[in-house]
């Protein structure tokens, strides 16, 4: 038997509530906020692996903004986001419309072609090494067989080769997200939708423009939100296939501040380039949020 | 999925074989090859002794005499064994305890409805927008302090910090399709939250419960940054840090090894999923919605 004052504890909302919350909490608290307190902190400090740090202002971002390697960093990020981006939306909202129809196998095709996301991405990155390697790439085998080119490209070893290639190695793992969550979207479009534009005399194409664009554009938008902000975090890829070089042509912004604070350890400097990453991933956020989203309620779709 | 007669777009059966054949199975195949090539490469490059790696001549797609010579070095060779176990015992205690946390914390959120849940779970939300990439480094410093650097403990404490807000948002989700007339229906009976919560609500979250277990186990599986950095000893190191940092020796890079270690760390994740398909991808669109 419980006495009434537990019993009272027991369902009063805020007071079992506290409790509930209290696990999940204290461990976002301890390992999420603080850290990211601490990150903004270290930013202004000199701080060193083994040393804390002392209050230097703004002396890491002044540095950094005319530090030729993190500006080549920076350039690399909105470069690497930019591309990778804009292709995987259109490659998955293209494989994402090949999926919706109607074909055999279908699920066997869903699910083979998720793959790619859910292997760890640092194993695949280094088939991508092999794949990309100067000497033995099978691309360059397969082209110089096929006649197109008579050496072996170097794909890792000159800067621009390097930034295409890792761009490559990104969208091959990120499309299949992009897919997968816009055919979720496809399929909660009603047929009769394009039934009656069939009706109506309009092509494929309009149906396409018309219809599915339109219905589709609020989860596109956060689809590419997410992708964005995957993007432009990313570290794997690069710290695996060519750890910021040839002549840190393929640094992002990620990898050039573990490069600093962990490799090289200036804390202050690294954690002050990770901090400098906050306003654009934000700036991203609300362009593709609010930029696409807005049309969710000229549709006349609820609020969310 | 007895839904896939209905999702037919339009008019698609009027299109005539040939047609369809260029427009849809044509590129599906071509997004199939491309997607799965690495894999199919990584199998090959398993098996095929060094001689035929390293050979410009013959059919690189095929393999004269396979071996099984790079598994036996890095089975018996390296501690690949023990990056695994690693990361068996790292993935599957971070995913048990995150979603223990999380149920809770979804409940409180969804059906308990304290004052200021609305803006707790806007704050779970945007937890779960803050990427790993901007956290590691004050992270490790806090690892440091806690004097859990290279230890196994430090990356079952810091992977919920991505687990927990999404397994959190997927179960607000999954509790909310759950009627509130059953819960007050037990409220009446004289069942308390507990009751509630362990009889009516988690039975019907099962998929939910799973689609989140899932997910969380295959994300810890391949967390990199953070096993990269809290951890330096080869015996702590999990699967991809190992196979990344202790495989690849000078100027002379194991491919077949490489690609080995790449296949089997790869193998334990694609099982899983090839089981759970429904749960996963419902997981990954769950997560999108909203």
């Amino acid at each position: 038997m419980t006495t009434p004052i537990l019993e009272k504890l027991q369902n009063s909302r805020n007071v079992l509530g506290l409790i509930f919350m209290l696990p999940a909490t204290v461990l976002l608290l301890l390992f999420l906020t603080y850290p990211l307190g601490l990150g903004v902190w270290l930013g202004f400090t000199d701080a060193k692996v083994g040393r804390p740090g002392e209050w230097i202002g703004l002396e890491n971002y002044i540095f950094l903004a005319s530090d030729s390697v993190t500006q080549l960093a920076l350039f690399n990020t909105l470069f690497y986001t930019t591309i990778a981006s804009v292709v995987k939306f259109f490659l998955g909202l293209w494989l994402a419309l090949l999926l919706n129809k109607n074909i055999r196998f279908k699920s066997f095709f869903r699910a083979v072609i998720l793959l790619p996301y859910i292997v760890p991405t640092a194993l695949s990155a280094i088939a991508f090494w092999w794949i990309f390697d100067s000497q033995f790439s099978i691309i360059s085998w397969g082209l110089v067989k096929m006649g197109f080119i008579d050496k072996y490209i170097d794909f890792l070893g000159d800067p621009w080769n390097a930034r295409f290639s890792t761009i490559v190695a990104n969208i091959w793992r990120g499309v299949p997200f992009v897919a997968i969550t816009l055919l979720a979207g496809l399929q909660t479009i009603s047929p009769s939708y394009y039934e009656a534009s069939a009706i109506d005399g309009a092509t494929p194409w309009q149906q396409f423009y018309h219809v599915t664009l339109p219905l589709l554009t609020p989860i596109i938008a956060v689809v590419m939100t997410f992708s964005v902000l995957f993007t432009f975090t990313d570290f794997q890829l690069i710290y695996v296939i060519t750890r910021g070089g040839p002549l840190n042509a393929t640094h992002l912004m990620a990898t050039l501040s573990f490069q600093r604070a962990i490799s090289g350890g200036a804390l202050g400097e690294g954690a002050a380039i990770s901090i400098a990453m906050v306003p654009f991933l934000l700036a991203a956020i609300m362009f593709s949020y609010f930029g696409l989203q807005r049309r969710a309620w000229q549709q006349g779709g609820d609020d969310k | 999925m007895s839904q896939d007669q209905t999702d037919t777009v339009g008019m698609s059966y009027l299109d005539s074989r040939s047609r369809q054949f260029f427009t849809t199975y044509l590129p599906l195949l071509v997004f199939l090859f491309v997607l799965l090539f690495p894999f199919y490469w990584m199998g090959v490059t398993t098996f095929k002794p060094d001689n035929e790696l390293l050979s410009r001549d013959g059919n690189p797609f095929w393999i004269v005499s396979p071996t099984l010579a790079h598994i036996d070095k890095l089975l018996f060779k390296t501690e690949y064994p023990q990056w695994m176990w690693n990361t068996v015992v790292v993935s599957v205690t971070a995913t048990f305890f995150s979603l223990l946390a999380s149920v809770f914390a979804a409940y409180a959120i969804e059906r308990l409805r304290f004052s200021g849940a609305k803006n707790v779970g806007l704050g779970i939300f945007l937890a779960y927008l803050v990427p790993p990439s901007i956290l590691f480094i004050p992270l490790a410093s806090v690892v440091f302090q806690m004097g859990l650097f290279d230890t196994r403990l430090a990356l079952i404490l810091t992977y919920p910090t991505f687990l927990v807000p999404f397994c959190t948002w997927l179960l607000m989700g999954y509790f909310r399709s759950i009627p509130m007339e059953l819960e007050e229906c037990a409220l009446i009976d004289g069942a308390n939250r507990w009751q509630i919560l362990v009889k009516i609500i988690l039975p019907l979250a099962v998929p939910g419960l799973i689609s989140a277990g899932i997910f969380a186990f295959t994300l810890s599986w391949n967390e990199f940054i953070y096993a990269l950095t809290f951890v330096s000893s080869s015996e702590v190191k999990t699967l991809p840090v190992g196979v990344v940092t202790e495989l690849v020796e000078g100027d002379v890079y194991h491919w077949g090894a490489l690609m080995a270690g790449a296949l089997f760390g790869s193998l334990p994740v694609a099982l899983i999923y090839s089981f759970f398909v429904e749960y996963y991808v419902s997981g990954m669109t769950g997560s999108v919605k909203e």
